[in-house]
């Protein structure tokens, strides 16, 4: 007989409601309405700030409106716990446009477990109703193609033209450098989602 | 020493596959191309750390902690258990976040249209960390069944749903518990994505009347298992 491990606690959905108990001020109710979990650099973080922002759209090409997206990245000098910048985020996609963004500073670059650097890249999580276990993927920026054509994540994906889903085109919002990151679930230009 | 071993591979056979045709949501929200599998970097391997003192005193407590002073109607519970990763170590200071419909099936949530009413003195929105020893619990009303639109009016089970992180990326899990004996579970379209009966009963909280508070609440038990963590025998550069 192999070695028994407990066994993890299998996933479910988030379901419709998953504001209520992760972003309760989205969902209507007045508590913890002081947590801005989008916004994660503020006047004195250092880094570049950048806004980054997207649709999740389903199979049929409609946007997910009830989708919570989290964002897991490092800060502007490539490292993790940073004082003053917890590296999280979390937003929802809005009820009418199924439209996401965050406030935050553009990554610095991690080493992979080799020691080869990683282009710079956010960690993003997508949360649904209908999505029975989150999805995972990344978010590259198209301004670091020279880093993004080392990456070793993204040399991983056997389908050269799949990479591509995965890195934002910049523009610039407000004033704000902005990265558009459009997330497809299913069909044509599908997302690369990955299994770590 | 801090571990920094890779954490065990998810099997994917104990969770839902994406496409679930009997949940019909499922049908345009998974992907068709299979997952990219890929080593575990320094990222992954880290998490967000959430301090204690971001609680309130009443965030474990959804019975007290909403509306005007006065609680919430319905069958009082407890729910308490632990959180181990798989190796059988105990996850600490780890955040849980639960979120529920009241003792009517309603969510106090502007998107939730149903008939039943809402209760003034119920949000149905919670969450606590755990101890040293992994041990959590908070205070509630049992949430009500639900109808829902999928195969016509199919119902849920009464449910709770939690989310938690762990210490890295890697372990984040959003999930459902349900109650022992509800005869909905078994019909249940969304407890059905997951094809392993014995997954599907690691999903149970059990009634657990030794850790009842006397004339005022009773008690389940649910413990949660996350992603372990190998140790590293020798360095795979």
């Amino acid at each position: 007989m192999p070695v028994e491990y407990l066994k993890e606690t299998p996933s479910q959905t988030g379901g419709p409601y998953v504001h209520i108990g992760t972003m309760p001020a989205v969902a209507g109710l007045p508590v913890r309405s002081q947590e801005t979990l989008s916004v994660l650099a503020g006047a004195t973080t250092p880094g570049e700030r950048i806004r980054i922002e997207g649709v999740v759209w389903d199979g049929s090409g409609h946007p997910v409106k009830d989708a919570l997206v989290e964002l897991w990245q490092a800060d502007s000098t490539g490292s993790h716990h940073a004082e003053g910048f917890s590296g999280f985020g979390r937003a929802a996609a809005d009820f009418a446009t199924g439209e996401w963004s965050f406030e935050t500073v553009k990554p610095g670059s991690l080493p992979w477990r080799d020691g080869r650097p990683q282009a710079p890249h956010v960690s993003i999580l997508i949360f649904a109703r209908g999505i029975n276990i989150h999805l995972h993927t990344r978010m590259y920026f198209a301004d670091e193609s020279a880093a993004n054509a080392e990456d070793p994540v993204l040399r991983s994906i056997e389908q050269v033209g799949r990479r591509a889903t995965l890195v934002a085109e910049r523009t610039r919002k407000n004033g704000v450098p902005t990265y558009r990151f459009d997330i497809r679930l299913q069909g044509d230009a599908e997302t690369v989602f990955f299994d770590m | 020493m801090t571990e920094t071993g890779d954490f065990i591979r998810r099997d994917r056979g104990r969770h839902p596959p994406a496409f679930t045709p009997g949940y019909k949501t499922s049908v345009l929200r998974s992907p068709k191309c299979a997952l990219v599998s890929l080593e575990q970097g320094p990222g992954e391997k880290a998490g967000p750390v959430f301090p204690r003192s971001m609680l309130a005193p009443l965030d474990n407590d959804l019975i007290r902690n909403f509306g005007t002073g006065g609680e919430a109607i319905g069958e009082r519970i407890v729910v308490h258990g632990r959180v181990l990763d798989e190796c059988g170590r105990p996850v600490r200071n780890t955040l849980i976040e639960v979120w529920q419909a009241n003792a009517g099936g309603r969510y106090r949530h502007k998107n939730d249209g149903y008939l039943a009413p809402l209760d003034p003195n119920f949000g149905g929105s919670g969450r606590c960390m755990t101890d040293d020893e992994g041990r959590y619990f908070f205070r509630t009303i049992r949430p009500g069944p639900y109808p829902w639109r999928n195969n016509g009016s199919d119902w849920r089970p009464a449910h709770i749903h939690f989310s938690l992180f762990g210490e890295a990326f890697v372990q984040r899990l959003i999930s459902q518990f349900y109650f022992e004996g509800d005869p909905l579970i078994a019909k249940c379209p969304i407890v059905n994505t997951i094809p392993d009966p014995a997954a599907r009963e690691a999903l149970i909280a059990r009634l657990d009347l030794a850790q009842q508070m006397p004339f005022d609440a009773l008690a389940y038990r649910f413990d949660i298992v996350l992603r372990g963590r190998r140790q590293t025998f020798f360095e795979n550069l």
